[in-house]
Formats: C-alpha cells, structure tokens, sequence
C-alpha cells in the first residue's frame, strides 16, 4: 500500500480533491435551503454561498489594527486544513495514494491544528468577543475531540486499522450483521459533529446575537477573502465530516481500487447520501432549540459517554 | 588509542565540574562567567550528545573509577538507555546553556559564578546518575543533582514564597530518596550493592513488587507523579528560567531513567498489575495536570502543571509497556516504551523552549502573571514565532514533535483488546478516552497560553518598553524549535534510535517485531494498521496553503484596509477590557469542577470598594499533605518532652544510656 504509487490513482485523488473543494459549497447552500423549507420560506437557493463567496472574495480586507501576521496567515493554513482533510477521507473511491500520510488519528489531529489556528487568530486583535469566541470553540473542541476520537477507535478496532480508507474497505465488505457498537458509535458522532461544525443546538450558524455567538464571534474581525477563506473553509468541515460519517456508518457504493467506473458509479452515489444527510441535518436543526453554552458539556458528555459505551460494546459482544 | 563513549561521557562530566569550579572561583565576574563558561558548557552538552549517539548504538561499556570511600569505588556504565537519556540532557543542555549565556543579567539572586557552580553541578549529577553502575554511586549523584537544583531554585533566597518552595522540593525530594535507598536494599538480596550484583538476584514475586513499588514512590516523588506532585508547580516556576527548563526537561526524565532501569533492567520478571497500577497513576496525574494548568494565571506555573500533564503520559506509556511485557507481548511492549521515550525526548524539547520563552518575556517585561501581559507578538517576534513552534508542538498537533508520541501511544492503546485478560480488554480502551481528553485539553491550554502572553493588546503600558531577545538567547530558542520540528517530522528516523533501547529491555524492538520500516511512513504494526507521514503531511500543508494563497492573488487581489476593531457602537473599549487569563480557565473550571477547591470572594452589590477574587487550590494538598504535617508536628511534639534544654537533664540521660549499655554486655 505504501509503496504502490500510480498516475491514475494520483490524478482520481487530485479530481476528487478538486471536485470536494468546488461541491463543498453547494452542500451548505443544500442544507440552508432545506432549513428555509422545513421554517416556510422560500430560501435563497442552493447557490447562495457561491455567490457570497464570490462577493467577499472581491472586496477589500478590512484588517484592524494592531492585527498580527499570524491573523492574516491563519486563513489560508485554516483553508489549506481542510484540503488536506479531504485528501485523507475516502469520498468517491478507497484508492487514496496520499491517504498513507494520515490515518484517523492524525484527521483528528489537522482538524485540531485548524481549530487552534483560527482561535489563536480570534485572540490576535484583542477585543473581547474574539477571545470569548475562541474560549468558546477550543471547549467544544476538547469537549467533542475525546469523543470523535473514540468514536473512530471503535470503527478501527473493528477494521483492526486505523487509517480510514481500509476501514471502508472492511466496513462495506462485512455481512449484513448489525454491529451494536457502530449504532452507538453512530449516534456520539453525528453529535460530535453538531457541536464541531457550529450547527444548532450547540451553536447558530445564522445568529449574530453576540452573546450566544461562538464560531461568528470568532471570525467577527475577518473580511473580505479571508472571511471568503475560512467560510469556505467552513463549508469544507461539513463536507468532512458528513464523508467521514458516511464512510464509517453507510459506506456501501464507495469505489474499490481505482477503476473508473467504479468511481463514475460513486459520484451520484454520494450526491445522493449528501442530500439525505444534508436535509438530516436541517430537520434537526430545524427541531432542536440552541441550548445555553454550559448546556453543551452535558451535551457532548453524553455524545462522549455515548463513544465509550460503543467501545465497551464491541469489547463485550463483538470480539 | 581511541576514546570509549563511556572514557569521553565521564571526562564531559568532569567538564562540568570543572566548569564549576572555575565559576565559583570568580563569582563577580558576570561577562566572564556569561560569555565564556556558559558557553563553553553547552559545547560540552554538544559533545555529551555526540558521544550518546555513537554509545546508544554500541554494546555496553563499563568501569570503575576509584573515586568514593575505601572499599565502595564508583562504578560507571553506559548502554543504551543511559545512551539515550544522556541525549535528551546533552541536546537540550546544549540549547539552555546558549540561551542562559545570553539570559543572566546583573543584580539577580545569587552572585553569577555560584549559580554558575550549582548550575553545572546539576548537570554533570545528572550525567553521572544516568551513568552510575551501583547502588552507591547513584545515591550519591542522585543527592548531588537533589541538592544542587534546591539551591538553583532559591537563587532569589529573598523572597519568603521561594524558599517555601524550595523547602517543600527539598523535602519531598528526600522522602523519595528514602524509598529509593530501601528500593535498592530490597533488590540487592545479600550481595553487594553493584548493578551486575543485583542483576544476578533472583527475587520472589512478593518482594520484587515491594521493590517495584518503592520504586515508582521513589522515583514518582522525583517525576511528580499525583499525589506526590505538589512541589512541582511550587519549585518550577521558582527557578531561573533556563534552571526551570533544564528540570522539566530533563531532571523529571532521569526520574523515568530510574523507573525504567528498575524495573526493566534490575528487575527480571514483570507482573501485569504493576504496569495497570502505573497506567491509572499516569491517567490521574496526566488529567489533573492539565486541568490544573488550565486554570492558572502565572505563565510558569501553567507550564509546570503542563509538565505534570506530560509525565502523566510517560507514566502511562510505561504502565501499558509493563502490561504487555508481563504477558510476554513483547512487541507491543516495544510500541508501548517507544512511544513513552519519544514523549521524554519530545517533552524535554518544547517544554523546555516554552520554559526559556517565558524568561525571555519575564526580562522583558518584568511580569509573569498572565493578566499583565499580551501582545507581545508585536514586540518580541523571534520569541514569539518560536513559542508557538513550541506551543503548538506540546498541543500534539500535527506535523509537530508532540502529535508523534502521541499517536504511537494510542496505537499501543488500540492493540490492549489482545491483552488475554477481559476485564482490562475492556478498561483499557476507556484509558485510551481519557488520555483522548488530556490531549483536547492540553490544545486547550496552549491556546489560553500562548494567546494571552503574546496575542491581542498590551495589557499595561509598560509592556510597549519589551524587547526582543538577544542574539544567544535567539539561538538557543532556535536549536530546540528546531528539534521539535525534526522530530516531528522524521520519526522514524527517531525510531531507529529507540529501538537500540527498547531491544536490550524487551529483547525485541518495534522495527524487529514489525518486520519492514520505511523511511518516509512511520507504520509501527503494519502499513494497513495504520501508517503516518508527518512529512507528507507538512508538505502537503505548505503546498496547499501555498495554492490558496496564489490562487487568492491570482484571481482577486492582495488590498488590504487598516481599520479599528469593531467595538459593537462602544468608544471606550480598552485593553483591560480583553479576557483574562482566569476568564480563559472559567470553563474549565466550571466543567472540571470536582477537581478543584476553589473558594470565591464576591462583593455585594453596595461595596464601595469591591473585591473579585477566586483562589483555585489543590485537594490533594488538604486530604494529603495536611493532615501528614499535622500528625509529624504532633509527633515531634512528644520529642521536646525529652528536650528540657538544661544540660543537667542531658547528663542524665547519658548516664541512665550508659547504665542500659552496661547492663545489656554484661
């Protein structure tokens, strides 16, 4: 597997790169119009944020005083995070050549490197709402991080591997029995993920009501293209995460190796379980109220809990 | 005739000394002792570590100096495990020595040429510990290295809280050393007291656990393992600087040396429950560590909890290392001790460049508390830039040094599943969640860390006054940053190295029990287990961020407006108005509430004078230490009834003494 380096492998990893970068956006446009659905409005279509990334992108940057290499920097290594997140995570096909850099591990490690980044950005100007933003996200983080972790040691003990692509290629070729663990493990991760990418009831992607603010408060100084950058970044961390949830929990129709077809199969495979996952998503958002910022150490110690008793359960049924 | 590792190891401790010597003979003179000894002290820590990597590859080497009392001569030994820890202090040294060069200042503490006498002593003990080959001679230099570091902490003797604390460090000190003395008389059987000698005793289960036992006390009192770390955060951040890092880096490391020379080497049979033991003794100490940190408001002390935290992780490693080794699982003993060394190596690097950051800004700005300082990112570039090479590093992030050990120790956590034992099969995996949690918590705490010292405004006007460091002092900060990024990026070169180590101990090492290794892949078990390339991975990291940025200007533009931060309609925000290091720790706080013992001062809302105040203090230090003093005071309470203080009352004890005597040989 390390060793095997191929051209067509290389240029299927760099479409599906490209092709994850160009979408990423699109499936946030998704889930917004499905919320704007779900509350009665008409919505402001599926590729609202193309535009808005577009307008940001020509605009000055309005950077404050007093602002540090380091916050105009941390944009693009943010950006660059999340690119190589998807490098990693098997989206159309399990024949990644660059996914022997990192396992799942070290996915949870970039993600990390990303969120220390853009908090220490949010602490660089020095007004109260970037450090109570950052404050806000690096507890969400410690507190979601345990658990995403546990979440993917239980999907590798059962693969015996913890980098990801042979975990989809073990997790789709087991017999249909049901795995108790994974169920658990299934529902500690799409709180997890809730809670990482800023979604309600951890936090409001629409809010600007400062107090309840944490991943705007964060970004509050940024204009122009690095606000452009780290809201596309954004939208990257969801595709991420849904990929990574699909690839544990419904990895059925992911490619094998590298044929083509195989991949050509796979892409509305996953256009598909994006749109079910996206309007998932918008009907528990659309369902569930923001909870109060210490409300959410409950929350994700459940998600955590919940991690660990999937661990626990397949250490007693499964081995 | 050529030089043996061991002939040339010895003769740089004698430059210590020597080094020492000379110090104390010119105690006034600063640019002398600055510029020239100290110096001349890290090119010896260059030589240590030069000869360490020839040494750790090479079979043991052993001698005898006749140095000590008549019939007891020292015996000195080097093999790879000395090897490998007379690295980690001779690398790091070498770096510490260079920055202090540059860092001792007029008019502090001690007079220069005495720290300097302290300061060498200290290292040239800490070589000879890692080298000594009996009982005796490690006694010996483990007392020296005690005693010259207690000085070094209360270089400002002045101040009544330093010499609290160097106190209580002596103290604890000692009652380790006391366990480590009767470690030793419990493994020596009826022989001497020479290493060979006690290797060759054969213990039976009972009191080869005593001796494991005194000697994880023992040496945990030294490492600062919980409940018997309570003079860690108190002497750390007491210290000089530079002293600060050299025993985080590497004093609490030659306490791991100890452990594992023990139990490893002296030790011939290892039983599974010791290294459980060990494994739930790290867990405590590395999550109270770094919840504690996360509280803190004196940049030192944050460290020196940090540092609890990471030998909680060295403790953990060698427990789940024990484990498999007592079920003969050597290979994943091997991955399990790996990991556990590269976090020594690892620690020894970005603590210490955290520890001689926070010097670099103490001389600056005269300020450790948290709350006075920020922004010095503005003022203090190179120290600034390097930190948070160093920050970032112990955070465990990739592709940095920290990240490393990290992921080799929950590799080895994913394999306990094998362990033939089901109650740990399923216990151990909730370990690996709880250390998952120390490692959130640990980025946490760097983020509050390094974003209140050197991000966001200056929160007193004085800090625009901070400069920069000097030249040496820049390229000390620059060799350990350094090392925190190669190692980080070139593991499995390290690896190579350890398995010299691990191969002696276990009998195997990871690359032998793995079968291949490649030099770009660190894959411990098997390419499809799980492989890792932190090179790749910073290469693809640069090569992307490196796009986005191109493609930005490309395709749009590179304009840039300077404004005032937006302050929500309010004029008057200021730079006190920023968080504070306390605001930072409140959720944690809130959330790891149990473990502290916090007592809060809130005024009422008609004060004229109101007062915020919460203190965070230690359980530990009431349900343990405490009650321990209490019952030493009232003990010695009934030794002054025998002390009347009239010397009439002393003759008669004499001769009531001398009466028993005659009495008992007659």
């Amino acid at each position: 597997m390390l060793s095997e380096f191929s051209w067509a492998g290389a240029s299927a990893q760099l479409t599906e790169i490209l092709l994850a970068v160009l979408l990423a956006p699109l499936l946030l446009g998704w889930v917004n119009q499905c919320r704007a659905w779900l509350q009665n409005k008409s919505g402001p279509g599926v590729l609202r944020p193309y535009l808005m990334l577009r307008k940001l992108m020509a605009k000055d940057a309005v950077v404050a005083h007093g602002a540090s290499p380091l916050f105009r920097t941390a944009p693009y290594i943010v950006f660059g995070c999340m690119v190589l997140a998807v490098a990693i995570v098997p989206t159309l096909g399990t024949d990644l050549p660059y996914a022997p850099a990192a396992d799942a591990i070290a996915l949870v490690g970039i993600l990390a490197l990303a969120r220390v980044f853009i908090s220490l950005a949010a602490m660089d100007i020095g007004t109260a709402f970037g450090t109570l933003g950052a404050r806000r996200e690096m507890m969400i983080g410690f507190l979601a991080e345990p658990a995403l972790l546990i979440v993917l040691f239980t999907a590798s003990l059962i693969s015996q591997s913890t980098s990801l692509a042979t975990t989809v290629e073990t997790l789709s070729h087991r017999e249909l029995a049901i795995y108790p663990s994974l169920a658990f493990a299934g529902v500690a991760f799409t709180m997890v993920s809730l809670a990482e990418n800023a979604r309600i009831p951890v936090d409001n992607p629409a809010t600007h009501l400062e107090l309840t603010m944490i991943h705007e408060a964060m970004v509050l100084e940024y204009s122009g293209r690095h606000l452009a950058l780290i809201e596309w970044a954004a939208s990257l961390k969801l595709f991420v995460y849904s990929c990574v949830g699909i690839a544990l929990f419904f990895p059925f129709g992911i490619a094998q190796g590298g044929d083509a077809a195989g991949l050509l199969l796979a892409l509305p495979t996953l256009a598909f379980k994006l749109a079910i996952g996206g309007f998932l998503l918008a009907v528990i958002e659309t369902l569930s109220a923001k909870m109060r910022i210490f409300r959410a150490p409950e929350f994700l110690g459940t998600a955590f809990m919940l991690a660990v008793l999937a661990l626990l359960l397949h250490a007693l049924l499964e081995t | 005739m050529s030089v043996t590792p061991l002939a040339a190891a010895l003769a740089i401790a004698a430059a210590w000394l020597a080094i020492a010597a000379i110090g104390v003979c010119a105690p006034h003179a600063l640019r002398f002792v600055a510029k020239v000894l100290y110096p001349l002290g890290a090119l010896a820590g260059l030589a240590l570590a030069a000869t360490a990597l020839v040494a750790i590859s090479q079979p043991p080497d052993e001698t005898v100096l006749p140095l000590g009392l008549p019939d007891l001569p020292f015996h000195f030994r080097i093999d790879a495990l000395s090897a490998f820890f007379l690295l980690i202090l001779g690398s790091v040294t070498a770096g510490v020595s260079v920055f202090a060069a540059g860092y001792l200042r007029p008019g502090e503490g001690t007079l220069p040429g005495v720290q300097c006498l302290w300061y060498h002593l200290f290292l040239a003990s800490m070589a000879l510990v890692l080298l000594a080959n009996d009982a005796y001679a490690f006694m010996v230099t483990w007392e020296t290295m005690a005693v010259s570091s207690f000085f070094l902490v209360t270089s400002d003797h002045r101040i009544a809280e330093i010499r609290r604390a160097g106190y209580l460090y002596l103290l604890i000190a000692h009652v380790g050393a006391i366990a480590i003395l009767m470690c030793f008389g419990v493994l020596h059987g009826f022989g001497d007291y020479t290493f060979a000698s006690i290797r060759q005793v054969e213990l039976t289960p009972f009191w080869a656990t005593v001796a494991f036992l005194l000697a994880l006390f023992g040496f945990g009192a030294k490492a600062g393992i919980v409940p018997l770390h309570v003079w860690l955060p108190e002497a750390h951040p007491a210290a000089p600087s530079p002293v600060s890092a050299l025993m985080s880096a590497v004093m609490l490391k030659t306490a791991i040396y100890g452990m594992l020379r023990v139990t490893f080497d002296l030790l011939h049979t290892q039983i599974w429950w010791w290294g459980v033991l060990a494994l739930a003794i790290g867990l405590l100490t590395a999550l109270f560590g770094v919840v504690f940190s996360a509280v803190q408001s004196d940049m030192k002390r944050l460290l020196a909890w940090s540092s609890i935290e990471n030998i909680g992780f060295i403790v953990v490693g060698f427990g789940l290392g024990v484990t498999f080794a007592a079920y003969k699982m050597y290979g994943l003993a091997a991955l399990a001790l790996t990991a556990m060394l590269y976090h020594c190596l690892n620690h020894a690097y970005f603590k210490s460049l955290l520890f001689l950051a926070t010097g670099a800004v103490l001389h600056a700005t005269k300020e450790r508390g948290l709350g006075k300082l920020g922004g010095l990112i503005h003022r203090m570039p190179w120290v600034a830039w390097l930190a948070l090479v160093g920050a970032l590093a112990i955070a465990g992030m990739p592709p940095l040094n920290g990240f490393v050990s990290e992921w080799l120790l929950l590799q080895a956590f994913l394999f306990t599943p094998n362990l033939p034992d089901s109650y740990l099969n399923m216990l151990v995996p909730v370990a690996a969640a709880a250390i998952a949690l120390a490692a959130a918590l640990s980025a946490y705490v760097m983020v509050k860390f390094y974003g209140v010292v050197f991000l966001g405004q200056p929160r007193e006007e004085k800090l625009a006054q901070a400069h920069d460091a000097g030249i040496l002092e820049r390229i000390g900060l620059v060799w350990l940053a350094a090392g925190c990024v190669a190692f980080g990026v070139l593991p499995v070169q390290v690896i190579t190295l350890l398995d010299f180590v691990t191969g002696p101990m276990l009998g195997t090492n990871l690359s032998k029990a793995t079968g291949a290794t490649h030099w770009l892949f660190l894959a411990p078990i098997s390419a499809e287990r799980a492989s890792y390339s932190p090179a790749l991975v910073l290469v693809g990291l640069a090569v992307l961020t490196g796009l986005a940025w191109l493609a930005v200007r490309r395709f749009y533009h590179g304009r840039v407006r300077r404004a005032p931060p937006w302050d929500c309609g309010y004029p008057l925000l200021n730079a006190r108005m920023q968080d504070t290091a306390e605001g930072f720790g409140q959720p944690v706080r809130q959330v790891f509430e149990p473990f502290f013992r916090m007592t809060r001062e809130l005024p009422s809302a008609f004060d004229a004078a109101p007062r915020y105040r919460v203190t965070v203090e230690d359980h530990l230090w009431y349900w343990c230490y405490l009650p321990v003093a209490r019952l030493v005071d009232r003990l010695t309470g009934f030794v002054t009834l025998l002390q009347r203080g009239r010397i009439s009352v002393y003759l008669l004890y004499s001769f009531g003494t001398l009466l028993v005597l005659l009495f008992l040989v007659r």
